[in-house]
């Protein structure tokens, strides 16, 4: 018989090994989905996680590590703040999406003009602050009226994918698209595009945002008194509020931050790997982030690890797709195993496995 | 051994770091109430839950009427006979009585059939209680029977109880010691944990005393004295707390006509609540649970928000400001619930030091957290209160009770508040932890500390006051001396307490 028992505290090798147990577990039922599919599960798996790295055609897929990897980072960043407080914002899409919108806007707004010392910031801070007003609108009416956050924020990604669409095929198309829908090329128009920093590699200053992200965010929760309400109204709310914890203040801070982030990754992707505003840039950034977000188990260094994986296996997935001819969908169901593992082993931090009655009763 | 119900040899149970039980043994007989007696720690909670097959034993034998007895979860346990009352009580405010007992039972019958069983079991033992009333309108007293009448219910041979005096007034202790001897002279054991010796001494036959995981004597509680046990249990001499008496100071603490809405539907409202504290003495605030202690506590902390001038510290208007803006002052609070409101469960000591102490012990500048300050402010707390845990850097959750007790209380005393308000500041504490923690609170009151303790234990408040009030149904009666109260006075002050009347069916 298999037992659980409680731990008296949450084992720390457990808290860090999960994750790793989570990949195994996931390679092994990932590579019995693939060879029911009639695929020989070993190449799968070698072509998904191996060969973007260390095959024939790693300088390609090596900077793509972090073109994927770095929005991924900088939306997960922002939402673990607010999931340790018990704050939901399902809706990172969305401000990822209005985010990229008004950084575009505030770049073609300028077109021509080749001031990039002026432009180039005024983008970034437009897309965070895109971000950030998004998001208030679920903190507001969260505060203001107890509404769910979790549903107003995740309804907004449908709104927001509206104004996408209509910004594509309107105010900000194109002038010389031919009437194509979708914007000018802002890598095309220098002043306002996010280049890549070092040739090839892949860095552009979206990466540099997210591994700034990740250090405040590290300071901030084990250093900061900000960071410690976070994660105390999380742990236990009515404590948070014996400490003076004002919890409308943390609802605002923890959906303003991660809008704000989200915001900022739709900004660097559409100045930089996108390119433009079209009614298809979206694909799902915001949504993944938020398994990148408890792959990391809400740890800005595991969520930097967890960012990376998660776009290894977008790419490898399309390596697959390509080479192999494995379905999409395959490689969605494996994306989906990982969280489904990691949750179900996330047991063991909390509690030891107990197996037989041979003890001594 | 042969006519005995239960038997322990050399029981053991180590959890890491801990060695809960160690090579405990002892027996109960048909009929016998048996007393385990310990200081918070010693492992009483670790040895019945093993009885109950909550916990499984590493090594030793237990065996239930002659037969070997290894229950694998309280199911098998209840089947074999075994019952247990809580400490803390497992019910559904939200649901009425029968439906409560249905939850917890194997097969429960249909509701009416239920109800009808509740009566009976209810009228023999005599526990009124009426299976329709909503669970959240009971009083602690009431909320023990629907436990104990649950257990009842399945018959039990052996029935265990887990501090079960804690919450009850005189009174309601009465009714559950007659019921009890009921049930011994029905045959049926009970095994009793408390700390209150003068309880043992009234009720039980036989006393087995822990200390630390190990069984260190048996007794006869009739022919002991309490002194004498709680010696044994503690290992040392025990002081009963003392001081000199003197003139109170100036009014700190001054609540004027504070009304405050309860934020719980079940909780109750303060109305028209007054009082004057002074420097440098106790007031003790009685009363039964649920009659708006917690309520007055959060209106105190800051946690509920007031009227401004209905809270005064020194003069200074202080109800609408909030806990840390309090604390700023000097009006410190410690709550009753040790776990998720005093101190967050699966946090280290030296961040729940940081939970309250961040602004008196300046470990914050900028918003950035100075943790070396918050470890040695955790450290001296557990040096000075004789917390027993390995370190500052143990979770909350993993103390007993008393010892999480101590540290709460220690790290708002040692923060030299100008007023504190404790609520049941020795709630399941043991003795030689409970005498600490008042004589740390007459320290303090010595200082100049205008002192608030709410509490449900009258023998505590009578031991540390110098002013009695009572909250009854969130109004909180006239403060008086309480030197030379009688308990027909402190009756008549905790007045219309629902269960006073039932006492007597």
């Amino acid at each position: 018989m298999i037992r659980l028992e409680k731990r008296p505290q949450p084992s720390q090798f457990w808290t860090a090994f999960t994750p790793v147990l989570a990949v195994m577990l996931t390679m092994v039922a990932g590579g019995i989905l693939f060879a029911i599919l009639g695929k020989d599960p070993f190449v799968a798996i070698k072509t998904i996680f191996w060969d973007p790295i260390l095959g024939d055609f790693a300088f390609y897929y090596r900077s793509q590590l972090l073109v994927k990897g770095a929005p991924l980072i900088l939306i997960a960043i922002g939402l673990s703040l607010g999931f340790r407080a018990g704050i939901w914002n399902i809706g990172a899409e969305g401000q990822y999406i209005i985010g990229a919108i008004c950084g575009a806007a505030v770049g073609l707004a300028f077109y021509p003009m080749e001031a990039r010392w002026l432009i180039f910031p005024l983008m970034i801070l437009a897309g965070a602050l895109g971000g950030f007003l998004w998001a208030m609108i679920p903190a507001i009416l969260k505060t203001r009226f107890n509404t769910n956050e979790i549903l107003v924020s995740l309804l907004l990604v449908y709104v927001a994918e509206q104004i996408l669409a209509s910004m594509a095929l309107g105010p900000l198309r194109n002038p010389e698209g031919s009437g194509f829908p979708g914007s000018r090329n802002l890598r095309q128009y220098e002043a306002a595009s996010n280049q890549e920093l070092i040739a090839n590699s892949g860095v552009h200053w979206g990466v540099i945002a997210a591994f700034i992200a990740v250090i405040l965010a590290y300071v901030l929760l084990n250093r900061h008194m900000l960071g410690f309400q976070i994660r105390l109204t999380g742990q236990s709310p009515r404590a948070a509020r014996f400490a003076g914890v004002r919890p409308n203040l943390l609802v605002v801070f923890c959906l303003g931050a991660s809008g704000a982030l989200a915001g900022l990754a739709g900004m660097f992707e559409v100045a930089g790997p996108a390119g433009q505003i079209s009614i298809d840039f979206n694909v799902g950034y915001g949504f993944t982030a938020i398994i990148v977000a408890f792959l990391g188990r809400l740890h800005p260094v595991g969520i930097l690890l967890a960012g990376l994986l998660m776009a290894l296996t977008y790419i490898g997935g399309e390596a697959a797709q390509a080479t192999l001819g494995l379905p999409a969908a395959a490689i969605q169901a494996f994306q989906g195993m990982l969280l489904f593992f990691l949750l179900a082993v996330d047991v063991l931090s909390n509690y030891r496995v107990r197996i037989g009655t041979t003890e001594a009763a | 051994m042969g006519d005995s119900l239960l038997t322990v040899e050399g029981l053991r149970k180590a959890y890491p770091g801990v060695v809960a039980n160690d090579d405990v043994s002892f027996s109960v007989k048909p009929g016998e109430v048996h007393a385990l007696l310990g200081e918070n720690g010693a492992g009483k909670s670790t040895l019945v839950k093993m009885i109950y097959g909550l916990v499984r034993p590493d090594a030793g034998r237990m065996t239930f009427e002659g037969v070997p007895y290894e229950p694998s979860s309280p199911h098998e346990a209840r089947g074999t006979g075994v019952a247990m009352v809580f400490q803390h009580f497992s019910l559904f405010e939200a649901l009425n009585v029968a439906e409560n007992v249905a939850l917890g039972m194997e097969n429960p019958p249909k509701q009416r059939q239920l109800s009808r069983q509740i009566r009976e079991v209810s009228e023999t033992y005599g526990l009124p209680l009426d299976p329709d009333r909503l669970v959240g309108d009971l009083s602690a007293g009431e909320r023990q029977r629907v436990e104990i009448i649950r257990c009842l219910l399945q018959d039990p041979k052996l029935l265990i109880m887990d501090e079960p005096t804690s919450v009850l007034t005189p009174q309601e202790v009465e009714i559950l010691f007659e019921t009890l001897n009921k049930l011994r002279a029905e045959g049926t054991a009970l095994l009793y944990i408390s700390h209150k010796l003068e309880e043992i001494r009234a009720l039980c036959d036989s006393a087995t005393i822990l200390r630390l995981g190990k069984v260190v004597g048996t007794c006869d509680p009739r022919a002991s004295s309490a002194r004498q046990m709680a010696e044994m249990m503690v290992g040392q001499e025990l002081h009963t707390p003392s001081r000199e008496m003197k003139e109170p100071g100036e009014i700190v603490l001054d609540l004027a006509a504070l009304s405050v809405k309860s934020a719980n539907p079940f909780g109750t409202s303060l109305k028209n609540v007054t009082l004057q504290v002074r420097a440098g003495e106790v007031l003790g605030i009685g009363g039964v649970a649920g009659n708006g202690q917690d309520e007055l506590l959060a209106a105190l902390s800051g946690e509920t928000p007031a009227p401004s001038d209905a809270v005064k510290l020194n003069g200074q208007e202080i109800g609408h400001l909030g806990p840390n803006a309090r604390r700023a002052l000097g009006l410190l609070a410690a709550p009753e619930e040790r776990l998720g409101h005093a101190a967050a469960p699966d946090m280290s000591l030296t961040e729940n030091a940081l939970l309250t102490g961040a602004i008196r012990e300046d470990m914050v500048s900028n918003g950035f957290l100075n943790w070396g300050k918050a470890r040695s402010f955790a450290e001296s707390i557990i040096r000075e209160f004789d917390v027993r845990t390995p370190g500052p850097g143990n979770a909350a959750r993993a103390l007993s009770g008393g010892n999480l007790q101590k540290f709460v209380i220690g790290r708002e005393i040692l923060q030299r508040p100008v007023a504190l308000v404790v609520n049941q500041p020795t709630w399941g504490v043991d003795a030689s932890a409970a005498a600490q923690i008042r004589q740390a609170l007459l320290d303090l009151a010595a200082a100049g500390c205008a002192v608030i303790c709410i509490s449900q234990d009258l023998d505590e408040l009578m031991e540390i006051s110098d002013r009695f009030a009572a909250l009854n149904e969130g109004r909180l009666s006239a403060p008086k001396p309480a030197k030379g109260l009688t308990v027909d006075e402190i009756g008549l002050m905790m007045g219309g307490a629902h269960d006073l009347e039932v006492a007597h069916v």
